[in-house]
């Protein structure tokens, strides 16, 4: 437990400082673009409606929506910049975290601008062009001080919303606190989510109260006050340097490895760090990246080497819906993959990742089952318990088309929910991924699919376009040494509740097992 | 009227429309000399607001000149030529995050004066609108209706403008403060050595306090004279707008009479 503790802390400095440099930079760019624009509002009120309203519509897009339109956004971008000038633009982490986070502090500003301004009576206006100000002086010695106070709600507003949005910005590959948080949640570490969350919501309540200091003191016309609270934010903005100074400049540019957003990823992504480490090259990993965004942040170079699935491939990259014997699958993959991303598959690892139906061991062995085909013979006496999405996915169709799988009984649960109704007897097959730690810890038989009726999940070792060279070498031992056993114990050290691991350490005991 | 009167403020052949059918100025050509108190008057939309905003170019004429102590007001920039006039409105719109003090002080501050010239200056202005000087610390929110106009017009003066437009001075005072305030204007003016015109809606200010009445209708000055003359007119349109409150002050004489 204290070790875990330990291990949250130590991340934190880093995540910290990267989460409020992009919350700073986010929010400097949107008060950038809201200034000319409630000025613009204030001098034509027609404006108003049109340019609050798009950004009401932008709010309404979920902020991690956002962030991840940005990503291919900016690699079209990225492309046409590369044929136009010559250089590229960064399409993964700070550039498309700034932008998306901007874009969603917006609103609060100008709202905030433009009904502070318009708060203003007309009469102290008139007085202030009666008595000779120039447009500079009303604006500077009246309108924003009597304004103030809207204006500073809308930017506490902006500074809440971005700091709390900002930990999003991990799915896009920019490091920032919710990297802590994801990771935490995916593998059940509640030191990690609880010092995640607690120094987010700490800065954002610091950053808020200093924001107050300076609404008050504009309010009362304390000095005192407007430079205590103009101090703590310029404190806070100035510890997202602290580390770039305090740590010694990379030497090179490391390797970057990509990780999914579950443990698996995580000690995948830590064991590939290893091997590299031990080879002499620095590295750095982007954990929690979206499925979506991963594997084009792969051929975009923007990180160098990951691990992904044959199915996930085969249909989401490649568009497949036909399926192909496991044999005949990685061939034609690999060939694609290469003719249409330059992407290098160094191979498959051993084990797959894949859905499945599993039972307890005895419950199968009473029943005499053993495989999908067994399976259906018994099924309309059986319940089965599905993960929220199982029923509305091309598996559970190709199952009941294939093997006449017929239930007496079909629910979808949340997945630790599932697993409790295994477990308490309200239902007698489950839906799994094949490498779940559970399945061994819990005696679970994973039924056999003689039919090839499911597509194939093989985990496979993806290279950037032009990487296979360096990689290669150092991880290509990798290829063929995790059987899903091994995979699976892995995993469990860090789903289990009792003595639970980090991915770091999994991955150690991992590399030790494989090395044997 | 001082003998060797320069002229103060002069419109010439000033017209202005609003984009509407009738024009809100349709040639109006007047001259106010140096040391005069001059009351515009007419029924709402006769344009005499308009005519006084554009002295210090609030608004701004379609055509015609406008010279002010003899230069022409479009030769210079607005905000200068506003620093030298004083302009107070019904509104007053003091500045609510300013004192007493810093309202009055505003147009010095922007002339760049040092401190102890404006400290003065606000002492010499609570003075001249009669308003103890322990009034410079409170805020424009604790000031009664009369008091705040009278921190309008020592704002309004304080950078020494001789020029002193009024529009509505006395709009949205009680009638008791009303008079206190004009007899205090009527004193201040001729303390000050000020040109002040006033624009009013009401006849009773106007023909009790300024010894010229200038009369708009639709545009037009259709009459200017002192008020006895205005009393006797037989312009119908003139006759028209004086006979009511003519007619209040008998009613009200006779009252006094029966008592």
């Amino acid at each position: 437990m204290n070790a875990r503790w330990t291990h949250a802390l130590d991340m934190l400095p880093d995540r910290l400082a990267a989460h409020l440099g992009v919350s700073a930079t986010a929010l400097a760019l949107a008060i950038a673009v809201s200034v000319p624009l409630v000025m613009a509002m204030v001098a034509r009120p027609g404006l108003r409606r049109p340019v609050l309203g798009l950004a009401s519509v932008i709010q309404t897009i979920p902020a991690l929506a956002l962030l991840a339109l940005f990503y291919p956004l900016l690699i079209l971008l990225s492309s046409l910049t590369q044929r136009l000038a010559g250089f590229g633009v960064p399409a993964l982490g700070f550039v498309p975290s700034v932008l998306a986070l901007a874009l969603y502090a917006l609103l609060p500003l100008l709202r905030g601008g433009a009904d502070g301004l318009a708060s203003v009576p007309a009469s102290v206006l008139e007085a202030a062009d009666g008595i000779g100000m120039t447009r500079r002086q009303r604006m500077v010695c009246v309108e924003l001080p009597l304004a103030a106070t809207i204006i500073i709600g809308g930017l506490r507003t902006a500074v809440v919303w971005t700091i709390g949005a900002a930990t999003l910005a991990t799915t896009i590959g920019q490091q920032s606190l919710g990297d802590l948080i994801f990771a935490g949640l995916q593998t059940e570490d509640f030191a990690l989510v609880s010092v995640g969350c607690i120094a987010a919501a700490a800065v954002t309540l610091l950053a808020d109260f200093a924001l107050g200091q300076v609404e008050q003191g504009v309010a009362v016309r304390s000095r005192a006050r407007i430079v205590t609270g103009i101090a703590i934010l310029v404190a806070i903005a100035a510890a997202a340097l602290v580390p770039s100074f305090a740590a010694p400049a990379q030497p090179a540019r490391p390797v970057v490895i990509g990780a999914k957003n579950f443990g698996e990823q995580f000690i995948l992504a830590d064991l590939i760090g290893k091997r590299l480490q031990a080879a002499g090259k620095p590295v750095a990993i982007r954990s929690g990246l979206g499925s979506a965004v991963v594997f084009r942040a792969l051929a975009a170079g923007d990180i160098d080497v990951y691990v992904d699935y044959t199915g996930t491939l085969w249909n989401g990259v490649l568009g497949r819906t036909d399926v192909l014997p496991r044999a005949q699958l990685l061939p034609v993959m690999i060939r694609e993959l290469k003719a249409r991303y330059k992407v290098e598959t160094l191979g498959a690892l051993g084990f797959e990742n894949a859905y499945a139906l599993a039972m307890k061991r005895a419950d199968a062995q009473r029943l005499g089952v053993h495989s999908l085909a067994d399976l259906a013979r018994v099924s309309a006496r059986l319940r089965l318990a599905t993960d929220l999405e199982f029923q509305a996915r091309d598996e559970w169709t190709a199952l009941q088309r294939v093997y006449g799988l017929k239930f007496a009984r079909l629910r979808a649960y949340s997945p630790t929910q599932m697993v409790h109704a295994l477990q308490s007897g309200d239902a007698d097959v489950i839906t799994a991924f094949s490498s779940d730690g559970r399945i061994a810890a819990d005696d679970l038989v994973v039924l056999a699919d003689p039919q090839g009726a499911l597509p194939t999940y093989d985990a496979v070792l993806l290279v950037a376009p032009g990487r296979a060279a360096t990689l290669g070498p150092v991880l290509t031992p990798l290829i063929g040494r995790i059987d899903v056993t091994t995979m699976r114990a892995a995993n469990w050290r860090v789903d289990r509740d009792a003595d639970k691991q980090a991915p770091a350490e999994a991955a150690t005991w991992l590399d030790g097992k494989i090395r044997r | 009227m001082p003998a060797a009167a320069l002229p103060m403020l002069t419109y010439r052949g000033i017209r202005l429309s609003y984009g509407g059918a009738a024009p809100v100025l349709d040639g109006v050509d007047l001259t106010i000399t140096e040391g005069e108190f001059v009351a515009l008057v007419g029924a709402s939309g006769a344009g005499k607001t308009t005519l006084l905003k554009l002295a210090n170019r609030l608004i701004e004429a379609d055509a015609g000149t406008i010279e002010v102590g003899g230069r022409d007001v479009s030769a210079m920039p607005a905000h200068e030529l506003r620093r030298g006039i004083g302009y107070a409105f019904q509104g007053v719109g003091l500045f609510p995050h300013y004192s007493v003090a810093e309202n009055i002080a505003a147009v010095p501050r922007l002339l760049g004066w040092d401190g102890p010239r404006i400290a003065a200056r606000v002492a010499e202005m609570l003075d001249l609108v009669e308003l103890p000087r322990g009034f410079g610390a409170r805020a424009p929110h604790q000031l009664s209706g009369g008091q705040a106009s009278r921190v309008g017009l020592a704002r309004a003066l304080a950078a020494g403008a001789k020029l002193l437009l009024l529009d509505e001075p006395f709009g949205a005072l009680d009638p008791e403060t009303r008079i206190s305030l004009g007899d205090a204007l009527v004193a201040l003016h001729a303390k000050a050595g000020l040109t002040t015109v006033m624009v009013t809606h009401d006849l009773h200010d106007a023909l009790l306090r300024a010894p010229r009445v200038v009369v708009l209708d639709q545009g037009r000055i259709v009459a200017d004279a002192s008020p006895t003359d205005l009393a006797h007119s037989a312009d119908p349109k003139v006759r028209d707008l004086i006979a009511a409150p003519i007619d209040q002050a008998r009613r009200l004489a006779a009252l006094a009479g029966a008592a």
